[in-house]
């Protein structure tokens, strides 16, 4: 079973339309990137998938359940790590990873294990009695996933996650992700062409709504003849324009 | 158990937020020792402290408002609330998760107020408590209040909303600090269609233990209360929805 499955996915605002019949498949344990420019429906297409938008017309299937309708067990499958880092600022860290092992509806005892494991891999042990809003972006950034892998979820969405990063916190950051590969199903949006390229197994690239090239990052090299995966964003995005 | 966990997290975040505790606690008490001052140097009855804690009480509750509305405000900015209604979080929860935490936080401040004016000269009698409970359906409207402009407006909107003109509304059309009826005109006429005078005329009654004339101010406050909370449900559920 793939793990994610949109068929004619679409998102209008008013007149706008936002993701035009989207048709993508992902598999289980697969590192997905969604880039475009600004606009382009990336952002709408993951809060769609996650349940945080309903979609006009078409459908998403989440491990075979429809984000339509069965949100509620599509919810049972995901983390969402959202643009903005989405912490609680006066809770700590673990409280904060508690909090979200609360509305998880975990037990006593597996609040202590989860938190206790993110803790020891995302190594927030230093900062864990620091409250959350004192951090620095990096910080942030990296309890921001710890807490969207709280539920165990089987599909993780990452919107930006490296943004205003400096180079060392991304490059911390990019090893997180990493070592999520084969585990657990990733969907990113970034506009760092090169941390797609250093990071996702397959990309697909958006322009007004609509996915206009997929495949690997040499894929997508090779299918345009350009020797940087930045020439070949540029020329899919250019001729998709045309 | 959600209700539990998110309740908790409010009231953290509220409660560890400096600002909250110098305004909701602090502000009330400089008053009432400000008023109690000015009253024992004057020699007619102006701030008799038997009229002005249990008012002071009421006045104390627009902060209520401010709190809640701020929190509210913040997690939809910073996207903590989208995370989480990507959890298996119901509507439900959410809505008790931010009003309970807030009554008791109520209760504590009204009884603050109280304590203060022991210092005053106020006579503690059994009233107090049945001021406490009386105050229920106040609290909840201010609530209420938090609820719903939390669910509409951005931080800064709800800094001059709730921080400055509800704080305003509240404290010069309750009559706590003169009386209404030597304003009179559509002062008075507006203060009588709003519920703050009421719920001072509540407070005072209650306290003084007059209870044969409470109802029609009981009933004041309680059906503002009820319609402040139903507008505060359809709003919290619309923005939830977007």
């Amino acid at each position: 079973m793939q793990a994610i499955v949109t068929k004619d996915l679409t998102k209008r605002y008013g007149k706008i339309t936002a993701v035009d019949r989207l048709n993508l498949s992902i598999g289980q344990g697969e590192l997905f990137a969604l880039l475009g420019v600004n606009g382009a429906g990336k952002t709408t297409t993951i809060k769609m998938l996650s349940c945080l938008t309903r979609p006009t017309d078409g459908d998403g299937y989440l491990m075979g359940k429809s984000i339509v309708s069965e949100p509620s067990a599509v919810k049972r499958h995901i983390g969402i790590s959202p643009q903005e880092t989405a912490v609680a600022p006066n809770l700590t860290v673990l409280e904060n990873l508690e909090l979200m092992c609360g509305v998880q509806g975990f037990s006593k005892i597996k609040t202590a294990e989860k938190t206790s494991a993110l803790i020891e891999d995302f190594g927030l042990g230093i900062i864990r009695r620091q409250k959350a809003g004192k951090l620095s972006g990096g910080w942030q950034r990296r309890l921001s996933i710890a807490m969207a892998l709280i539920g165990e979820p089987e599909i993780l969405f990452l919107d930006e996650p490296t943004l205003g990063l400096d180079v060392i916190a991304r490059s911390e950051l990019w090893d997180t992700i990493r070592s999520l590969k084969g585990k657990v199903t990733t969907v990113l949006t970034t506009h760092y062409l090169e941390e797609a390229e250093a990071l996702c197994d397959r990309i697909g690239i958006m322009k007004n709504g609509k996915l206009v090239a997929l495949g690997s990052a040499r894929t997508l090299k090779a299918d345009t003849g350009a020797e940087t995966f930045e020439d070949a964003f540029i020329k899919i995005v250019k001729e998709a324009g045309e | 158990m959600r209700v539990l966990t998110f309740s908790r997290r409010t009231g953290k975040e509220i409660l560890r937020d400096p600002l909250s505790v110098i305004f909701g606690l602090g502000f009330p008490i400089v008053l009432i020792i400000l008023l109690s001052a000015i009253q024992a140097n004057v020699p007619v009855s102006i701030f008799e402290i038997n009229a002005l804690a249990p008012g002071m009480t009421v006045f104390g509750l627009s902060f209520i408002s401010l709190f809640s509305a701020a929190l509210i405000a913040k997690d939809r900015e910073s996207a903590l609330l989208q995370r989480l209604y990507a959890t298996p979080m119901t509507a439900r929860d959410f809505i008790l998760g931010y009003s309970l935490p807030l009554l008791p936080i109520a209760v504590f401040q009204s009884l603050i107020c109280f304590i203060t004016g022991l210092l005053f000269g106020l006579k503690l009698k059994a009233t107090v408590f049945y001021a406490l409970l009386f105050g229920l359906p106040a609290s909840l409207f201010f609530i209420a209040l938090g609820l719903l402009f939390g669910s509409v407006l951005n931080q800064k909107q709800v800094g001059g909303i709730c921080g400055a003109l509800l704080t305003n509304l509240t404290a010069w059309l309750s009559g706590i600090w003169f009386d209404l009826d030597l304003v009179g005109g559509p002062f008075k006429t507006i203060a009588d269609l709003l519920p703050f005078s009421h719920a001072v005329r509540l407070q005072q009654s209650v306290f003084a233990g007059e209870f044969s004339g409470i109802f029609p101010d009981l009933l004041w406050v309680a059906a503002y209360a009820a319609a402040a909370l139903l507008f505060a449900v359809i709003l919290f559920l619309k923005q939830m929805r977007q």
